[in-house]
């Protein structure tokens, strides 16, 4: 390694600890403690990526995560990889590889860099108007702008990590460990508040802790030792949890906020394994105090993105923090003092720094002196102009400014260097306080955008307020926690602090080129290419609402959501449109703050607990004898049981066919099952449902449909009548939830009234339903003490009964039109009533069958699957099911509908049957329906709901619905599909045993 | 993710909740004496204030009953709950 660039060791690198990774396939060493970008940057390698439009090389621009530039995919082609990574967040272990993204083929030599030969050609809003052009140009440019955009790759394979989820309640939550932070956590501990305080980085400490020594004292200590001593003291304090490497994402309402953090992402891939990568916390916190600190602002001037230039902040945190210097020639371009901190830092450090270059006429402030009594040359009233050097900065023009700022004057002077600190002035960190609802207000004298109005319980704190030399910033402080924590002392109230004083100010948004702006590059948005021109030309083109101009440039729509240039975006469209920045206001900073891994969202939420699942007591049976099941809602369900090789069809004739000759058994225990009691028990059944309820005899059984109050059917299913005040519904799987709910709902607020309860028993009871002909006789040998004479118990009547002692409820009920039994036991007792039920009916071929073979039975019978052959615009006139509807109850839920103007319509869309002219043609579910072939457009009259081939009627048979279906018996329609059109015939939906002979057979 | 004062079960994170629209909308009690446009009024039309609406609101995933919330929509912030039955606060 080049170790020239390595600087008097620094305290936060252990220089005995060297680690050895590789950058685009080439091995470097960097020190444990160094980033990725602290330890390519003593390799002396800026270039780190392209840009996004131009493919312009682009290096390390900042030490933290506002980076829009050094973005890399970690550990590409492995199963751990990740892209868009900020080099700056990387903290370097033996083994890690890192890669360049966004470049093609390599970043020495990127075919897309064409794009910045032909930029005048991709202008803002490129992308857009390309799309408006006729299609066939997007064509010819598609493959190119895939093959050469696209920030990284995402992984491949199987991520092997593992996510997890914390849910945190405290009374203080902190974001942001700098000096504002940690003394308003310890404040907040000490005076007996249960707090958190979160920092996204490895320290804390923040700036502080490497802060200058000569100008920033506290009780006569610099102000880094000082700090020092205070997060030692964090360590004793009982009431205070830490958290480094955790990065706060969103804000949310009510102080709910998710933080990543971050667990082995710094280790060696070999110590990763089996632990918790990241944590996605959930913090619900009474108060939080944001000390999100102020992220440096650049200057926008004429091609301000080479390699080499870099935030001058960024350039004093990398020599004092990581004992890194950017540059062997350094120069400075400012419109304030912090540039002066950091050229002061070099020079003590021993780095030659060459030149101050300072948008403002003078400044006499303490550090401004010191500088110029070490020799370091200023340029008042100039500024950049240009820069030069194609992968890395080797020269920059300045020229002077105008009074007014808006043009250059005189001779360009040429200083050559390999490193620019910038420094532009601070913005506030306010993304997270606007994230939960917060609303800035504009500072005009220092270009603010500041925290004004709190929707929660929470302050700002810190250079996030705005404030930014630190003796106010202690002042204020101790005044702001004793208010928000109501307690009447901090720690610090008395102490003694010498910071400097920023003593002149001036600035311009986009600093003046000797070039016609048409001819420069001034970057804003550097990930995304957005340039002031961009900005310009939006404005021209019409375009004045902030939001509108964000997406038409695609100014901070990057990975760092243009952390960066955003002010300056919102400056440049001010002073264009000559409006008042405070007027034009901010775009939204949306969550998250940094980007999240999928794996944080989801947690341990994956693979087999990605959703709960619901498994009936006969479960095992079913699994033991190669069920195929089916999800419907959280249930698994049987879905059908083949045997010796069978595909679906097969085993699915085969038991449609069993069940109608002999006997079949479902399980049915996922039916949802809902206990009704109380005296007004009938008249809520009434009210449910569209038929009439008084009258059903006790033991009697009745199928019910259930509206909403939009007349559009909701439910159906049978309920038995169990008693005098006491009722079993059923209702379909995937509804059971909503329909108490539903009932619930009417019960609790329209009649409350009534004397009703409601007991959802759906895992109470397991369910075997058997039927078909000999299905009796089955029933007979499992409980043979049981009546089961047709005058004793006929179809649609319920008996209580017995299998060894066992209680079980039996239902004579059928959704496939057989003869035949619900039987309903304890759920502990369902696999053995089910085995029982088999070995009993083994004489019969007593045949399992599952929900594919249900739901083709009953299509034969024309009975229809709420959700599946309606979709909430299905009256039950729609469904031919007018015999359900009462005429003679007052009022049920959905019965005004049914008279409304619209569900009367003749030509509203109806269930018929269809069958094909060619029985052997099974028509695709969801097939469109026309009557007519020769129109254009061609009209749809409605849509296949059901179909399938059906063994007992040996055709093809399907229900659909069709606008004006019921007047069409016997009328041909077609289905047209992408290779033929299938001619069909309308039919009464009732395929088979339409007189219900068998019922009773 | 708001924080619910349930009337019956007090402070709970707003996921154990289901909101039920517009409260205080009564259910006709002779809907057939409606025209098809008073029932279309009582079904279909919403007021969906920016501002301070009124609101039903129901603890799904705790005591299951459903109450009253008073919310200003601009701001989230709940300004009041209370019971079903209860009159709505005149301001
Ligand atoms: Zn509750």
């Amino acid at each position: 390694m080049s170790a020239n660039l390595r600087v008097k060791s620094s305290e936060y690198i252990d220089e005995t600890h060297r680690v050895s990774f590789k950058f685009n396939g080439k091995t470097y060493y960097g020190f444990k403690g160094d980033t990725l970008a602290s330890a390519l940057l003593a390799n002396d390698v800026h270039l780190v990526g392209r840009s996004f439009k131009y493919h312009r090389p682009r290096g390390i621009m900042t030490a933290g995560s506002e980076e829009p530039n050094a973005i890399v995919q970690v550990n590409d082609k492995t199963n751990r990889t990740e892209p868009n990574v900020r080099a700056t967040e990387v903290e370097i272990y033996e083994g890690l590889e890192a890669s360049s993204q966004n470049c093609w083929p390599n970043v020495n030599f990127d075919i897309g860099g064409i794009n910045n030969l032909i930029s005048p050609f991709l202008p803002a809003g490129f992308y857009y108007k390309t799309f408006m052009w006729p299609a066939s140009f997007w064509e010819k440019y598609e493959f190119f702008i895939r093959h050469s955009a696209g920030l990284g790759k995402s992984p491949s394979e199987k991520d092997p990590d593992i996510y997890d989820h914390r849910n945190i309640h405290c009374d203080v939550l902190v974001v942001g460990a700098g000096i504002s932070g940690i003394l308003a956590a310890k404040n907040a501990a000490k005076n007996n508040f249960k707090t958190l305080l979160i920092d996204e980085k490895n320290e804390l400490g923040g700036a502080t802790i490497y802060q200058n020594k000569e100008f920033n004292k506290i009780d006569n200590q610099s102000s880094s030792d000082w700090i020092k001593k205070e997060i030692n003291g964090l360590k004793n304090i009982s009431n205070l949890e830490i958290k480094t490497r955790t990065s706060v994402a969103a804000y949310h309402g009510y102080n709910y906020l998710l933080a990543r953090e971050n667990l082995t992402d710094h280790l060696e891939n070999k110590d990763k394994d089996n632990k918790v990568r990241q944590r996605l916390l959930k913090i619900r916190a009474k108060k939080v105090i944001l000390a999100t600190g102020a992220l440096e602002r650049p200057l926008i001037f004429n091609n301000n993105d080479r390699p080499g230039i870099m935030l001058s902040t960024a350039v004093k945190k990398y020599a004092d923090f990581f004992g890194v210097k950017c540059g062997k020639k350094n120069v400075f371009f400012t419109n304030n003092d912090s540039a002066y901190e950091s050229a002061l830092c070099l020079y003590n450090k021993g780095i030659k720094v060459d030149a101050i270059i300072d948008i403002r006429n003078n400044s006499n402030s303490k550090i401004v002196k010191a500088v110029k009594q070490v020799g370091i040359q200023i340029y008042w009233s100039h500024t950049v102009v240009d820069t030069n050097g194609y992968r890395r900065l080797n020269n920059i023009s300045i020229m002077k400014l105008s009074n007014d700022g808006m043009t250059v004057t005189g001779n360009r002077i040429n200083i050559s260097c390999d490193c620019l600190g910038v420094a532009g002035g601070w913005t506030p960190a306010v993304h997270l306080f606007t994230q939960s609802g917060g609303k800035l207000k504009f500072d005009e004298d220092n270009n603010l955008f500041l925290p004004n109005k709190y929707p929660s319980d929470q302050i700002s704190v810190g250079s996030c307020n705005g404030n930014f030399n630190l003796n106010e910033i202690m002042k204020e402080l101790s005044i702001k926690l004793k208010e928000f924590l109501k307690i009447n002392q901090t720690d610090f109230d008395n102490i003694v602090i010498e910071s400097e004083e920023e003593t002149s100010k001036r600035n311009i948004w986009l600093l003046p080129s000797d070039k016609a702006i048409g001819k420069t590059k001034p970057f804003v948005d550097y990930q995304n290419d957005a340039t002031a021109k961009d900005i310009k030309l939006a404005l021209r083109e019409g375009f004045r609402s902030i939001e509108h101009v964000k997406r038409y440039t695609t100014t901070g729509m990057g990975t760092d959501q243009g952390k960066l240039g955003n002010m300056h975006a919102l400056g440049i469209i001010a002073d264009t449109a000559g409006v008042k920045m405070g007027e034009l206001g901010t775009t939204t900073f949306r969550p998250p703050y940094t980007p999240l891994t999928f794996g944080t969202i989801v947690g341990r939420n994956v693979g087999e607990f990605f959703d709960v699942f619901r498994r009936t007591a006969m479960n095992n049976w079913h699994i033991e004898n190669k069920a195929e099941f089916e999800n419907v809602g959280q249930w698994k369900r049987g879905w059908y049981y083949p045997i010796n090789g069978e595909t679906m069809h097969q085993a699915v004739q085969r038991e449609s066919k069993a069940a109608r000759e002999s006997a079949g058994i479902l399980d049915a225990s996922t039916l949802g099952k809902i206990d009704i009691q109380g005296s007004d028990a009938s008249e809520f059944l009434n009210r449910v449902y569209t038929n009439a309820w008084s009258k059903l005899a006790i033991g009697k059984c009745r199928y019910g449909l259930m509206l909403n109050e939009d007349g559009m059917v909701y439910d159906d299913g049978v309920t038995t009548r169990l008693g005098e005040n006491h009722y079993l519904m059923t209702t379909t799987t995937g509804g059971a939830a909503n329909v108490l709910g539903k009932l619930e709902d009417y019960l609790q607020t329209e009649w409350p009234e009534l004397d009703v309860y409601l007991t959802s028993v759906t895992d109470h009871y397991a369910t075997a339903s058997v039927c078909g002909p000999n299905s009796k006789k089955i029933l007979k040998k499992i409980i043979p003490d049981l009546d089961l004479s047709d005058e004793n118990f006929p179809h649609m009547s319920f008996k209580e009964a017995k299998i060894n002692n066992i209680k079980c409820r039996v239902m004579r009920i059928s959704f496939t039109g057989e003869h035949s039994y619900e039987v309903n036991i304890q759920a502990s007792f369902g696999k053995a009533l089910w085995e029982k039920c088999i070995e009993a009916g083994k004489e019969f071929n007593i045949t399992p069958y599952g929900t594919e073979t249900m739901h083709l039975l009953r299509a034969e019978k024309g009975f229809i699957i709420v959700g599946q052959d309606t979709d909430g615009t299905m009256t039950p006139i729609d469904l031919q099911m007018d015999w359900i509807v009462s005429k003679k109850k007052y009022d049920f839920i959905g019965k005004r509908s049914l008279y409304r103007s619209d569900t009367m319509r003749e030509d509203r869309k109806q269930l018929v049957g269809l069958l094909t002219d060619d029985p052997n043609i099974i028509l695709e579910e969801g097939a469109q329906i026309v009557s007519e072939l020769n129109q254009n457009p061609i009209q749809m009259l409605g849509h296949i709901t059901s179909s399938y081939f059906s063994p007992n009627l040996n055709k093809s048979i399907a229900l659909a619905v069709v606008r004006g279906g019921k007047d069409m018996m016997g009328k041909k329609l077609f289905i047209p599909m992408e290779d033929k059109t299938i001619s069909v015939t309308v039919a009464n939906p009732v395929f088979f045993d339409e007189e219900n002979k068998r019922l009773n057979a | 993710m708001f924080v619910i004062n349930c009337p019956y079960c007090g402070e709970r994170d707003q996921q154990e909740f289901k909101a039920g629209g517009e409260a205080h909308i009564e259910r006709p009690k002779q809907p057939t004496e409606l025209s098809d446009d008073e029932w279309a009024e009582y079904l279909f039309m919403r007021k969906n204030i920016k501002g301070v609406q009124f609101e039903r609101w129901n603890h799904a995933h705790g005591c299951r009953k459903w109450f009253n919330m008073v919310r200003d929509t601009s701001n989230d912030e709940i300004k009041l709950v209370y019971k079903m039955g209860e009159k709505p606060p005149l301001e």
